[in-house]
């Protein structure tokens, strides 16, 4: 009986929670949902301009700077005796004081030589510490009205009346009326001011549109979200588009989407909770949208990059040691004996590696299937210093390995060749930037570089076995002296 | 009434000298000022109709200031600037600018051929799109630069050399008769250099007249016709043939450039 109760209550909250989801929970909770999604959606709109104008924490500066003016405002209203929680009069003097804030912070960072960040800090602190001040003393005044100010600071949707959520709505549409109306110029003015001027644009009166919409929809917004936290609908949804974008076009919807959704959310918590400030929801929700975006975005994000970066360390590793490993057989080849596979040790390039990277390394090339690990006893002139001959690891490449590392080579070589063919580089300057580009040559590349080569050196020579332009590590002659030490054709080794 | 002739030369406030309308820029008794302290004292300047002129000087002359004090990016304290004999708000359709490359963050989320277009923003005006036949002019532009593979590139996946070439490409697409351009040869590769010079040629073939601030003394001869020696006040400005010479670069650089006698060398051995 008692699980069945309990689920029926569970199943009440869940139906009111539908309804609230759903705007059916009566037309107040309906607008006020509405309301608060479309500040989400205005505010990433014109957040997306402010973060690309750079002036992210000028909002900051503007929403903190209201305090103090709301406070003003309110026993201004109290002393004319018309009330101080004329909803008008309070907006109106959050937005002169915030506007002073703003101007006070230029004013700070133009005339002297105090950086903005600075200025922004200062003035922030001040006029909101300013604000708490005047707080205190409205409580001192017992005008019976006071109790309503605080939500100012954290936002509280539940104290909205029908009048203020169309208020908002209006503003918000407003907003991004004007935003769809002036991208052009809005962007232009956030991407280079300098141009717009010498253009002839009025950047003052458009840089002050973009300011004046971000003081709008802040100024309404301290209702619903509160002073502390506006900035982050100002910020954080355009910052979280910013990953999976590179267009200002896609930019702005997918911010403002971010935003809503925020709105959305928080409002639908707060009318559900109404002890949980509705700010707090809204930013938790845009702030998880930026942490999954920072993370989980293919081309701008963490893991994206993370992956892209290791599979470039792997690629490089495993061209050095193709290419290794094929570079000593080349040198061995000219010996009549059967190909005894390369010492690890003997690779100079493997002697920086820690032993976890070797052996990760080593196992994921022999899971490929190119190479074959043997731990053997060293010839004695391998290791001349010692009287027993120490184990050495030995490393072959497999068929499939030869032909890898064969193309890698090729690669390599090709580039080298068109280097010296085609770009005057010094011979001995050749291995290292071919090192450097191979590794991100792709096959239009190739087919590029073998096309402007045969044009040069004849198609003929394209199909050669192409052998190294430069001495190999250990042997002092050159190609041109001693060309029968590199023959053209390398037998495949004999295991 | 005529209270100055055009012979007396003019370099007070009180009267308005009559620039000729043949001149794509007049500068009369400029100055500029940070905190008071002149970076742009008193300059008086004609430029050439269909020329290439260069503005040389050492850092800190105030050649990018001369710059954009000209095209009113930023205020003048004093001075009067003309184009065509008229006021910059009636001819700037006729002026294209080109700026400094790091004046803008590349990471801007925005394409290559969008930069492009905004050269065209003066023409279309208030609150209109971009249209089609603006946006293939743009198009065309970047293909004169080499660019039209990476119309569609986010600006920041551009080399520098691109970078730079985009912005010129948009200054192309402003159809202006008169270019400012800062510093389009710093930190370009070779390879963008020569197809920038040809650009600058063909410009001036179409009539046209670049003012550019260039750095590589010793390329001025190559590159230009005209030169412009700017530190503080402008030193010497005319003909590269007669200008650029030894002393006027001394007095430009004053101290400051050991390699003059190098360079002097060089302009010497190439004239």
């Amino acid at each position: 009986m008692a699980f069945f109760s309990e689920s029926s209550q569970l199943a009440t909250e869940f139906a009111d929670a539908f309804a609230v989801m759903t705007l059916r929970a009566g037309f107040n909770t309906a607008l006020v949902v509405i309301g608060t999604t479309c500040l989400g959606v205005a505010a990433g709109v014109i957040g997306t301009f402010s973060l690309l104008r750079k002036r992210a924490l000028m909002a900051d500066a503007l929403a903190h700077s209201a305090l103090p003016g709301l406070a003003l405002a309110f026993i201004l209203g109290s002393l004319l005796g018309i009330g101080g929680k004329q909803l008008w009069l309070l907006l109106a003097g959050a937005a002169i004081s915030g506007v002073l804030g703003v101007l006070i912070v230029q004013g700070i960072s133009r005339t002297t030589r105090i950086q903005e960040d600075c200025a922004i800090a200062a003035v922030l602190s001040v006029f909101f510490g300013a604000g708490v001040v005047l707080l205190s003393i409205i409580q001192g005044m017992g005008t019976g009205e006071e109790g309503g100010l605080h939500h100012f600071i954290y936002g509280q949707t539940a104290a909205m009346t029908r009048g203020d959520a169309l208020l908002t709505l209006m503003a918000a549409v407003a907003t991004i009326m004007v935003c769809t109306l002036t991208f052009k110029e809005f962007r232009l003015i956030c991407f280079d001011r300098g141009f717009a001027a010498a253009t002839g644009w009025p950047i003052s009166t458009i840089d002050f549109a973009m300011m004046a919409m971000v003081i709008l929809i802040t100024v309404v917004g301290l209702q619903s979200v509160g002073i502390l936290l506006i900035v982050a609908l100002l910020v954080i949804p355009p910052a979280g588009a910013r990953f999976w974008t590179n267009r200002v076009s896609t930019m702005i919807p997918l911010a403002g989407c971010i935003g809503g959704v925020s709105g959305y959310l928080g409002s639908v918590a707060s009318a559900l909770l109404p002890g949980i400030p509705v700010g707090a929801v809204i930013v938790l929700v845009a702030g998880g949208v930026f942490f999954f975006s920072m993370i989980a975005s293919p081309t701008r994000g963490l893991l994206g990059s993370t992956a892209r970066h290791l599979w470039m360390r792997i690629r490089i590793a495993e061209d050095h040691l193709l290419r290794g490993i094929y570079e000593r057989s080349e040198q061995m080849a000219s010996s009549a004996e059967p190909h005894p596979g390369v010492y690890l040790d003997s690779l100079a390039l493997t002697r920086h590696w820690n032993w976890l990277g070797r052996l990760l390394f080593l196992s994921w090339c022999r899971a490929r299937g190119w190479i074959e690990i043997r731990r053997d006893k060293m010839k004695p002139e391998e290791a001349p210093d010692r009287e027993e001959a120490p184990f050495g690891t030995i490393l072959l490449l497999t068929p499939r390995g030869w032909e890898q590392a064969g193309r890698r080579v090729r690669n390599h070589r090709l580039w080298e060749e068109y280097l010296t063919t085609f770009t005057d580089v010094a011979l001995s300057h050749v291995d290292y930037s071919a090192d450097l580009v191979e590794h991100s040559l792709s096959p239009t590349i190739i087919a590029q570089l073998e096309a402007s080569l045969a044009t040069r050196k004849g198609a003929a020579w394209l199909l050669r076995k192409h052998r190294s332009i430069h001495p190999l590590d250990g042997t002092p002659e050159t190609r041109a002296s001693q060309p029968e030490n590199h023959p053209d054709n390398i037998p495949p080794p004999s295991r | 009434m005529k209270l100055f002739s055009r012979t007396t030369p003019v370099s007070s406030l009180a009267g308005r000298p009559e620039h000729s309308p043949t001149s794509p820029l007049s500068v009369h008794a400029m100055t500029v000022a940070y905190h008071q302290r002149p970076v742009i004292w008193d300059v008086e300047y004609e430029a050439p109709a269909q020329a290439l002129i260069a503005i040389v000087g050492p850092n800190g002359a105030g050649k990018s200031t001369f710059m954009k004090a000209c095209l009113g990016i930023i205020p003048r304290a004093t001075g009067l600037v003309e184009f065509w004999g008229k006021r910059f708000e009636e001819q700037r359709h006729r002026v294209g600018y080109v700026p400094q490359r790091e004046s803008v963050d590349w990471d801007f989320p925005v394409s290559a051929i969008d930069v492009v277009c905004m050269g065209r923003y003066g023409m279309i005006g208030w609150f209109r799109r971009v249209s089609r036949e603006h946006r293939s002019r743009a198009m065309e532009c970047l293909e004169m630069v080499g660019l039209s593979d990476f119309a569609h590139r986010q600006i920041n996946q551009l080399s520098g050399g691109q970078q730079q070439r985009v912005f010129l490409a948009r200054a192309l697409a402003q159809e202006a008769s008169l270019y400012f351009m800062d510093e389009p040869f710093a930190g370009v590769d070779a390879a963008t250099e020569r197809s920038i010079v040809e650009i600058l040629k063909q410009l001036k073939a179409d009539g046209k007249t670049v003012i550019v601030v260039h750095h590589d003394l010793s390329t001025v001869a190559d590159y230009f016709d005209n030169v412009v020696l700017l530190n503080t006040r402008i030193i010497a400005h005319g003909p590269v043939s007669s200008t650029f010479t030894n002393d006027n670069l001394r007095r430009t650089y004053g101290g400051r450039l050991t390699i003059l006698e190098e360079v002097g060398e060089s302009m010497a051995s190439q004239r």
